[in-house]
């Protein structure tokens, strides 16, 4: 991979640097490129929230910074970015300070193994699935190390409520994968994408239905968000674990969450819907191509957006409708519903790919 | 029959998608929000805002100082001294409304046999100072100079039904 460059001098000065130098600006090339991509994604799904969330509540959200109030995300960053970071007295100042780091740092990593488009991850590596597994689990660290360093009864009670909740979804989410696992056949998220190949009812989400919809509660449970957002439910504990963060810290939490929630709608996108694939190819005749329509048919990134912004759409959805679960609701539905449906079709999974019934070949 | 339907409704989540598809439909529900400095909720002739007190056309004040006013304001918000004016009339020497204890009731304007106090459409003002809240009797009558087209044009579009 080199850049065109119509400048021949530019050309040449790439060509000098040595082979290794190359690569590395081209993976720190790519590596900011996503992340800018997903915190202009975050600054704008926040707007986009109280917006959608407003409207659903028959009121027009923010209207007053810029035509429609779409800088409104602006303003908040300068807000936040201005703001003082207080670190309470008694706080454990390093572990504060580096515990909004290790939320933020996985939801970004995890993007290095979604496939963008056919044939592109910004690391295509085998374990991939694996991958995402080991750093999504990771975040739940960034949560208990700020309620335990804040050294702040509520901050404390969130973490614990949080850290709970995580860990009892993370286990359905690893079941519900599972299952993606043994109908794709590989670990690698690009072959996955691959063997949907296909249109709206090649993807896993239809045999896989029920692990689909545990998949995306699951998700929805392990980022925190509504109705499943007993972590920071303001009602008993304030703000729960980032009740003591403020300005930039706080940012970095607000953050972490929002790429998280983004995060989650890529891989469910990923895992269930076909990432990358068209939602209509195989069924809009090939006429179309040479003009614009093509994209409709054609796969590509256009399409993982867009399966990602529905899925967002979703989050903001549910927590516009849904009324809080109560913390033992929670608990109960995540061990004694979700684990036991995903064991059961996991099983069911595997004796219809034993006795060759059904979309894949196992 | 019925924990049949009972188990497939908890199965299929019928009361979720229920609910969601009731924040959805409105979603798209035209907004009714009225964006207030821009825009204003239509006011009736009837408004009950900040009081003014009024003159006739040829000058002279209406108010007569018989403090029926005073007698009926439940919150007894207003104060009147009164002596013999200049022209041997009885007249208001002092005539103040405190604004922090009104309650925009009406019930001056109503008790009023010469229509002297009203209550006019303004409702965007505020205090600063200690002691602006007290309306005395040059800032009531100044206010009634200044609105006098209004006031008079709501009265009249009123009294066909008093």
């Amino acid at each position: 991979m080199k850049p065109v460059g119509s400048l021949p001098f530019l050309e040449d000065l790439w060509l000098a640097l040595p082979e290794l130098a190359r690569t590395l600006l081209v993976m720190v090339g790519q590596i900011l490129a996503v992340t800018v991509v997903i915190i202009l994604c975050v600054a704008f799904l926040t707007y986009l929230e109280r917006k959608i969330i407003g409207y659903m509540q028959n009121r027009i959200g923010p209207n007053r910074v810029g035509p429609g109030g779409w800088l409104q995300p602006f303003a908040d960053v300068i807000k936040l970015l201005l703001k003082e970071v207080v670190v309470p007295s008694s706080a454990n100042r390093f572990l504060f300070i580096i515990a909004p780091l290790l939320s933020i740092v996985p939801a970004l990593a995890t993007w290095a193994v979604i496939p963008l488009f056919p044939g592109f991850a910004i690391a295509e590596i085998d374990a991939g699935l694996l991958y995402v597994l080991a750093l999504t689990s990771l975040g739940v660290y960034g949560v208990i190390l700020a309620g335990w360093a804040s050294n702040s009864k509520y901050a404390l009670l969130g973490a614990m409520r949080s850290a709970a909740q995580i860990v009892a979804y993370e286990i359905a989410m690893g079941f519900a994968l599972v299952g993606v696992l043994m109908a794709g056949g590989s670990l690698n998220l690009g072959k996955l994408v691959e063997a949907q190949s296909g249109g709206l009812f090649s993807w896993f989400w239809l045999p896989l239905f029920p692990l689909f919809i545990i998949y995306f509660v699951s998700g929805v449970a392990e980022t925190n968000r509504a109705p499943f957002d007993v972590a920071e439910g303001e009602s008993e504990i304030v703000a729960g674990f980032h009740v003591e963060y403020s300005g930039v810290a706080f940012a970095v939490f607000f953050l972490a969450e929002y790429a998280n929630m983004i995060l989650i709608a890529a891989l469910t996108a990923v895992m269930f819907w076909g990432g990358w694939e068209s939602l209509f190819a195989g069924w809009l005749f090939s006429g179309l191509d040479g003009t614009p329509l093509e994209l409709l048919r054609a796969p590509g990134i256009h399409w993982l957006a867009f399966k990602i912004a529905f899925f967002l759409f979703c989050f903001l959805w549910f927590r516009a409708t849904f009324p809080r679960y109560r913390y033992d609701q929670i608990m109960r539905l995540g061990w004694k519903v979700f684990i036991p449906v995903t064991i059961v079709w996991i099983v069911v999974e595997g004796a219809m790919a034993a006795l060759r019934i059904g979309p894949w070949s196992a | 029959m019925n924990a049949i339907s009972n188990a497939l409704k908890t199965l299929s989540l019928w009361e979720l998608l229920k609910g969601l598809r009731l924040t959805l439909v409105n979603l798209f529900v035209k907004k009714v929000t009225i964006q207030y400095p821009e825009e204003k909720t239509p006011q009736s002739p009837r408004f009950r805002g900040l009081h003014a007190l009024r003159r006739y056309p040829n000058g002279e004040e209406r108010c007569i100082a018989c403090k029926l006013c005073q007698a009926v304001c439940p919150a007894a918000a207003i104060t009147i001294e009164s002596d013999v004016g200049p022209d041997g009339t009885r007249r208001t020497t002092r005539y103040d409304i405190d604004l922090f204890k009104c309650i925009y009731c009406g019930f001056c304007e109503e008790a009023c046999p010469v229509d002297a106090i009203v209550e006019t459409r303004i409702f965007e003002y505020h205090m600063e100072n200690r002691g602006e809240n007290i309306m005395t009797k040059d800032k009531l009558l100044a206010v009634g100079e200044k609105y006098e087209a209004s006031i008079a044009a709501d009265r009249a579009s009123d009294a066909p039904y008093r």
